[in-house]
């Protein structure tokens, strides 16, 4: 192996705090699209001492409530919203068609020891995984249609396998939030760049003239934040996602103990170049491989890890190959 | 001063002592119920067995000793007692099952049969459902073993009278093949 995988209870810990420190980021920076508000557009603050300046910061004060209400909501109740814009439906256990994957999902339960998450079907004729939820109490695992048609018995194990230790490692956790604080981010954005159009300019010219350089600092990181906010949300997505990838195919296979497998599902995930069209913008770092299927996750380098989502599937299978023949 | 150095000393020896009594403790439940997962599985499996025999007994007429022995297998393996032997006769029951399987590749009928089939993957999930559980059990079963040998938490072990686990061993060579199942049904 490349890296030595972590092991998991630090790999929980370390999910835990970056989950925090992500959600903290989010309140901060929206706080601070709240602060830019209330200086340019509502003169909040500028000195200059006419009725139109607030008492109070508002903006900022509603800013900061609106994202603290929306990061927990987004901690909480983020998997409901991840399945829905996936267009995820609860499988029934009755089904013949899926009784094998609900078979498979409880062997998984049992070989890792945690308790049987939900387990949802997405009508996409890609074959496509992945799993959601705030702990594994709280979990949900969801593939597509494809994937139950094109996989044998121990390839969608493999997946499944894999799956489960994104919920116990808490990936599930971290990855779900960030998929929901992308969405929030974008809307915010959106709304701000767009506030500034219509007032901002107006105001703007005017603080300009009396409160010198400290203002236009601020306004200028403002402006940033407004531009660059998405984008860089996106690659923090990205980051995040890529470095587990690795390490929950190694631990999905030592639940298997097969590894050849998972390596057999992926090449025909990837074989499969369709994207999946179901699963949207900004919870794609959630999958088990890249549902545009873009072509940065297929290349090394530092262009390949500043934009895929994933590893590249060749050296995944190359490493869990590895793994079989360790284990002779 | 001294005295009070000897109880702060002492205050912390029994608050280790404490918490590792008790993660023990935690440990040992895990362990039984990692055991008592096998159980369901294996319960499972019996239940599911005189099902299946009834579903595939009118296209295996030919059959009738193979379908025997698996039912007597069933019936041994469900009136065991004791570890040893439950997981010989449990052991002696896959074998038998896959025999089975494997002779039911020659009924294109059966294979057909929504019902056999269905059967099928119930059982082969629930032969993985058992091996899992083995698997969870050794695992959970090694750390409490390795949480009460290691020095100094043995001290606490020896005291309280903890006893290792027996881990889940396939006694004899031949039972170290897996059984080969081929119940690819998806073609």
């Amino acid at each position: 192996m490349a890296s030595a995988p972590r092991n998991i209870y630090d790999q929980q810990t370390h999910n835990k705090f970056l989950t925090v420190v992500v959600l903290t980021v989010f309140v901060v920076f929206v706080g601070f699209l709240g602060l830019g508000f209330d200086v340019f557009v509502l003169s909040y603050g500028l000195g200059n001492g006419s009725a139109r300046g607030l008492p109070l910061p508002l903006a900022t004060i509603i800013a900061v409530c609106v994202a603290t209400v929306s990061a927990i909501h987004s901690a909480v109740n983020g998997d409901a919203a991840v399945l829905a814009s996936a267009t995820a439906v609860p499988v029934s256990e009755d089904d013949p068609k899926y009784r094998q994957l609900v078979n498979i999902v409880a062997e998984m339960s049992i070989a890792s020891g945690l308790p049987p998450p939900k387990i949802y079907v997405i009508p996409d004729p890609d074959p496509n995984a992945f799993a959601t939820g705030r702990d594994p109490a709280h979990a949900s695992i969801a593939v597509t249609e494809g994937l139950v048609e094109r996989l044998g018995r121990d390839e969608l194990q493999g997946v499944i396998a894999h799956e489960m230790s994104h919920i116990r490692n808490f990936d599930i956790r971290l990855l779900t939030v960030v998929a929901s604080l992308i969405g929030a981010v974008m809307l915010i954005t959106e709304f701000g760049t767009r506030i500034f159009r219509f007032g901002g300019g107006r105001s703007g010219r005017r603080s300009g003239k009396g409160s010198g350089g400290a203002i236009a600092i601020l306004f200028v990181l403002w402006i940033i934040a407004l531009i660059l906010a998405p984008i860089i949300s996106q690659l923090l997505a990205m980051a995040v996602s890529r470095q587990r990838e690795y390490l929950a195919d190694a631990s999905g296979a030592e639940l298997t103990r097969n590894p050849e497998a998972l390596a057999s599902a992926l090449q025909k995930i990837a074989d499969a170049d369709d994207p999946t069209r179901s699963i949207k913008k900004g919870t794609g770092h959630l999958c088990i491989a890249d549902p545009l299927g873009r072509e940065a996750n297929e290349h090394e380098g530092f262009l390949a890890e500043l934009f895929g989502t994933h590893p590249p599937v060749a050296k995944r299978i190359t490493l869990l190959k590895a793994m079989a023949y360790q284990h002779g | 001063m001294v005295l009070i150095f000897v109880f702060v000393l002492l205050l912390l020896a029994v608050f280790w002592a404490i918490m590792k009594y008790n993660n023990l403790v935690t440990l040992r439940n895990q362990v039984q119920n990692g055991w008592k997962q096998i159980d369901v599985q294996l319960k499972r499996r019996h239940d599911l067995i005189p099902n299946l025999i009834n579903t595939v007994k009118g296209y295996m007429q030919y059959e009738q000793e193979t379908l025997q022995k698996v039912i007597q297998a069933r019936n041994a393996a469900a009136s065991a007692s004791g570890v040893a032997d439950s997981a010989a006769k449990e052991n002696a029951l896959s074998g038998a099952l896959s025999k089975l399987f494997a002779l039911a590749e020659n009924y294109p009928n059966l294979k057909a049969n929504e019902n056999a089939k269905q059967l099928q993957e119930e059982l082969a999930s629930t032969e993985n459902k058992i091996g899992f559980a083995r698997q969870f059990y050794n695992d959970i079963a090694t750390k409490f073993n390795i949480a009460q040998q290691v020095f100094p938490a043995n001290i606490i072990a020896g005291i309280f009278n903890f006893r290792p686990s027996e881990l889940f061993e396939v006694s004899e060579a031949t039972e170290r093949e897996v059984p080969i199942v081929d119940l690819n049904l998806k073609k």
